[in-house]
């Protein structure tokens, strides 16, 4: 079992899993968010989803999202797993967990850690539907490197 | 000159028809010449070249950013992970 906490991966992920590598007796509360690969989008009936990922640039920026929030909000751990490749409906295709000593906090903190991997994590995803296969893009938006 | 790689993803890397490229250009060219001459060699990019993200050694880059011998740019389209 991996015990990283920002990875990229190609297995597939359970809260369970990801929850575990984060849990200490710091922790009162672990909160939890799955994403999960819809069975329809657009009107679109989606028969699977192909992600890909640039995991040596995507791991450290999910780094920085727990460093994001361990400055906003008083959480212990966070960790944070997207899964890639073809992943087919009702499969997760990414976990985040919060790890607080108080539940205070951390559903906000695991709200703002799925907003911000939307926005900046080098992530994309190739809907393939009945009738045909479209990237899906995210925000126009480019962010800037917040380590300059 | 000075040279490194180029890595494409998503519908970039199909308009490409590679993931990684070698790039060589004059020493003091910034990002944006560089795209320049990339699209002259590969003129699929084109449709997909203006509004795709930037980066450089995996950190977010503008077009002015000048290039170093060595550095790892990335092409992409805005991020659609979750």
């Amino acid at each position: 079992m991996s015990r990283k906490l920002f990875e990229i991966s190609n297995e597939p992920i359970s809260v369970d899993e990801v929850s575990r590598r984060i849990s200490s007796p710091a922790a009162g509360a672990i909160v939890s968010f799955a994403g999960i690969v819809r069975g329809n989008n657009a009107g679109r009936r989606v028969r699977y989803l192909e992600y890909e990922a640039y995991p040596e640039m995507a791991e450290p920026l999910l780094a920085q999202i727990a460093e994001e929030i361990k400055a906003r909000w008083p959480v212990e751990e966070v960790a944070i797993v997207h899964r890639v490749g073809r992943q087919k409906v009702g499969e997760t295709s990414v976990v985040i967990a919060i790890a607080s000593a108080h539940r205070l906090g951390a559903f906000e903190a695991g709200r703002y850690a799925i907003d911000r991997l939307k926005e900046i994590v080098p992530v994309w995803k190739k809907e393939h539907f009945e009738g045909g296969e479209v990237w899906i893009e995210g925000p126009e938006e480019q962010p800037e490197s917040p380590f300059d | 000159m000075i040279s490194g790689r180029i890595k494409f993803f998503s519908v970039l890397r199909e308009a490409a028809g590679c993931s990684e490229s070698e790039w060589e250009i004059k020493e003091g060219a910034n990002v944006e010449e560089l795209l320049a001459h990339l699209q002259a060699k590969m003129p699929n990019l084109a449709k997909w070249i203006d509004s795709a993200w930037l980066a450089v050694n995996r950190r977010y880059a503008t077009p002015e950013q000048v290039l170093q011998d060595g550095d790892e740019v990335a092409l992409f389209p805005p991020v659609s992970g979750g």
